[in-house]
């Protein structure tokens, strides 16, 4: 490999240097039809899963075909994406906060013509390329992390678990038959840069083994008053140890403290905690984000543990589609899936999903669990 | 013939769901062919290597990358993320294998030539394998090498007159909705405030002098299609002050059958005739509008804005035309305190392009000053205004206090009455009382 420079001159880092620019206006990348009507749409229809029709004022109208991706993708695919919006869409196109594509077209027949086309491209192994769907009352795509693709602290693998989850509710993401929108998340540790915190369903990688100490190597790789600082529950200390007869300054940890949250792992690569047997997955449920009818939520914890079972995580997925058959069998046209759960009841809530509720789903972690607590007589039998 | 066995990984090819093994397979295939006769400036193989990596996570139950390092480009300190593999022997293609963030634009609409551009440069000097987008509206470049960083960034300025994210204690990207692009709801330019914003704050976005991370995000309407409310400490989300707008004769096609409700969300299942008393009526939140005589007639004064009957009868129902945002603060992931929503700082706002959205940083530096000044290291601003409590903040940046701050007054009468607030001096003279009181 021969170095080919940039134009950039490490001598003289300055020169030239073009900086805080930001992104480009984003108005230098709209289509004519989005440009000419920005600010001035009156109504969209959903023709069918995956294809919208937004009115303008003046008349016009803009087909948009919307399908999923893996989010994870290679510039060939890319370049794929760049083909069929130069053929189709004038060479625009959009991606949606959920990792959709978005090709919108101002011909109703080629709308549908491409929502054809883009079914019937697949990859080698199988796979749809660009399913379309992801619209109106059913499972769009899952917002998702990492995990073991790219990260240091997940507790299980990202773009794993969304593969099985979407395949196993791929029907739901294709059509529209839903009391109302369910969206899924999933961060592969409690970090969160997935936040999955309110979601109608969140995929959550947990750990449950406490750090193991590296404490021949901690003070070299580690500020020590950093890691202790870095335990929300006081439960890492500075320590002395004796390793081979010679004194190591490290941190101890009171075990029965550990919430197994990471933190000081972030600040101190001697402080590892993954591990096969300890590490899985936590189900979570009821968020929302939406102003729509209720308040945004929190999503809740209904299932506090299942294994990393690769590579399909089958316990995981059956779980999910439970939860989403009793909840389409249940809920109300218009219903979120939290809010139907607290219309019929937590108690029967883990009745009608079969799942066993436990001492784990007991919040205990400061004052917002007395909030949570049930303070009244009135419950069901 | 692959690099690395994957059988486990090889049994996520199949399924519907487009699968992210077979993409970087047909990544790693191209590189090793590399047709168009590229130097590729890292390893040609490092897509084979990161799905070997992947393939040792899937048996082993456990991760193989390490703690970033302190890599970047001259003069930030964010935008790119160190990463090295804790195998490098078995994987040397992703040894080193570093993120790039890129600024994306708002509301992430492209042109081919934009995207190819970015193509043509990560193949080059990168994996060829990206995430389009990280969960906080970036575009991620996925893996490259140290000495391409500088190179990446010149050729990214130079010739896509594009810049890098954020990353670490700095103003992350910010990400707004679609808004005026493509969305009736849009009380508000959502993107041209996030562009607005983002230029004015380049510095806080490249130079990390923040006690934490801190992120913006803008939805246009209540219905938070960028979940501003949930994943950024100030959240900018459209509403509107005075009356919704009813065409009539629309309602009437509703109610009629003529257009389906809900812009058709619901057609994949049979829900009986549209009922607009047990899905409109009986919904709302406040109890404000209601169907008579054939006609809708909305309570607008008690109108709380949550978006339902606009959303069932788009063609119908129009958001009011005194149009703002509303400022809430302090959402985050629950590490460390435990998940926070954004709590409502400034009920409503205009947002005025003509003076340059001067009010809205007025707010923003109100904020940031608090929390530069009071809040810990690694400390989020919404746990900083659980420390010190919410009235500090809205006092610290000026803001009129106002009973739609709150859900409910206060739970407890443990007020911290300042001495200043209560008449008379609080030093007083114990021998003066007990004139009054006997020992």
């Amino acid at each position: 490999m021969a170095f080919i420079s940039s134009g950039y001159n490490p001598d003289k880092p300055m020169e030239n240097r073009i900086s805080d620019i930001g992104p480009q206006h984003f108005t230098e990348f709209l289509q004519p039809v989005i440009k000419d009507n920005f600010g001035k749409w009156k109504y969209h229809e959903i023709l069918e899963p995956g294809l919208l029709k937004h009115v303008a004022e003046s008349g016009d109208a803009v087909y948009t075909v919307r399908c999923g991706t893996a989010r994870l993708m290679s510039v060939t695919l890319i370049r794929e994406i760049c083909d069929i919006a130069d053929e189709w869409c004038e060479g625009y196109l959009r991606f949606t906060t959920r990792n959709n594509i978005e090709f919108m077209l101002t011909d109703e027949g080629k709308a549908k013509d491409l929502k054809k086309f883009l079914n019937g491209q697949k990859f080698a192994g199988g796979s749809y390329k660009f399913p379309v769907g992801g619209t109106g009352a059913g499972v769009s795509n899952i917002v998702h992390t990492q995990g073991w693709v790219h990260c240091h602290t997940p507790a299980t693998d990202a773009s794993g678990t969304v593969k099985a989850t979407m395949d196993a509710v791929f029907d739901q993401f294709t059509d529209m038959k839903l009391p109302a929108p369910v969206r899924i998340a999933m961060a592969c540790c409690l970090n969160m840069c997935g936040a999955v915190h309110c979601s109608d369903i969140a995929i959550l990688g947990i750990h449950r083994k406490p750090p193991i100490i590296d404490h021949e190597y901690l003070d070299n790789l580690c500020e020590i008053p950093l890691a202790v600082a870095a335990c929300p529950t006081g439960a890492i200390r500075p320590s002395k140890v004796e390793v081979d007869g010679k004194d190591y300054k490290t941190v101890a940890i009171k075990e029965e403290r550990c919430m197994f949250c990471g933190n000081c792992y972030t600040m101190c690569p001697s402080l590892p905690l993954s591990d096969k047997e300890g590490d899985g997955i936590a189900l979570m449920v009821g968020g929302k984000i939406s102003n729509r009818i209720s308040k945004p939520a929190f999503s809740k914890v209904v299932v506090p543990f299942l294994p990393n079972n690769t590579p399909r995580w089958p316990e995981m997925t059956d779980v999910i589609k439970k939860i989403l058959k009793a909840y389409s069998e249940g809920a109300n046209k218009y219903e979120r899936l939290g809010d139907w759960a607290t219309r019929i009841g937590w108690e029967r809530f883990f009745e009608v999903c079969d799942l066993p509720f436990t001492e784990h789903l007991i919040d205990d972690f400061r004052d917002p669990a007395y909030y949570t607590w049930r303070q009244t007589t009135q419950f069901k039998w | 013939m692959a690099k690395h066995k994957t059988p486990l990984l090889d049994q996520l090819e199949s399924g519907p769901w487009p699968s992210f093994v077979s993409d970087v397979k047909q990544e790693a295939e191209a590189r090793a062919k590399n047709e168009k006769g590229l130097d590729y400036q890292i390893p040609a193989d490092c897509p084979a290597d990161l799905l070997g990596v992947l393939e040792l996570s899937y048996t082993d139950g456990e991760t193989h990358w390490k703690h970033g390092g302190i890599v970047g480009v001259f003069g930030y300190g964010g935008g790119v993320i160190g990463r090295y593999c804790d195998q490098p022997e078995m994987f040397p293609g992703v040894a080193h294998f570093h993120t790039v963030r890129v600024a994306q634009p708002a509301g992430k609409f492209y042109t081919t030539k934009f995207l190819r551009d970015l193509c043509d440069l990560w193949d080059l000097r990168g994996s060829g394998l990206t995430n389009m987008h990280g969960s906080t509206g970036d575009i991620v470049l996925l893996g490259t090498q140290t000495p391409q960083l500088e190179e990446i960034f010149f050729e990214l300025t130079h010739n896509m007159n594009n810049d890098l994210g954020g990353s670490g204690s700095n103003l992350r990207t910010p990400a707004a909705c679609m808004g005026m692009s493509r969305c009736e709801y849009a009380c508000y330019d959502s993107q041209e405030l996030c562009y607005n914003l983002t230029q004015e704050y380049q510095d806080e976005l490249h130079r990390p002098a923040f006690p934490y991370k801190f992120k913006f995000k803008f939805d246009a309407c209540p219905n938070g299609c960028v979940a501003a409310i949930a994943r950024s400490d100030l959240s900018f989300i459209g509403t509107w002050r005075d009356n919704i707008k009813i065409d009539q004769e629309a309602v009437a096609a509703y109610v009629g059958g003529e257009i389906a409700p809900n812009a058709g969300a619901h057609a994949g299942r049979d829900w009986g005739k549209f009922d607009i008393v047990k899905e409109v009526v009986d919904l709302c939140p406040s109890g404000c509008f209601k169907y008579e005589g054939g006609k809708v007639a909305i309570d607008n004064k008690e109108c709380v804005r949550c978006m339902h009957c606009i959303n069932t009868m788009p063609q119908a129902l129009h958001i009011g035309d005194e149009r703002g945002c509303s400022i809430l603060c302090g959402a985050k992931a629950p590490i460390l305190d435990g998940p926070q929503m954004g709590s409502l700082l400034v009920p409503f706002i205009e947002v005025n392009k003509d003076d340059d959205f001067q009010a809205i940083k007025d707010v923003v530096e109100g904020v940031w000053d608090w929390w530069m000044e009071e809040g810990k290291n690694r400390e989020r601003i919404g746990e900083t205004m659980k420390r010190l409590g919410f009235a500090a903040l809205v006092k610290a940046v000026g803001i009129d206090f106002d009973p739609r701050q709150v859900q409910e007054p206060r739970h407890n009468p443990y007020i911290f009455w300042k001495a200043d607030e209560v008449d008379g001096d609080w030093d007083r003279d114990i021998n003066e009382y007990r004139k009054r009181h006997q020992r």
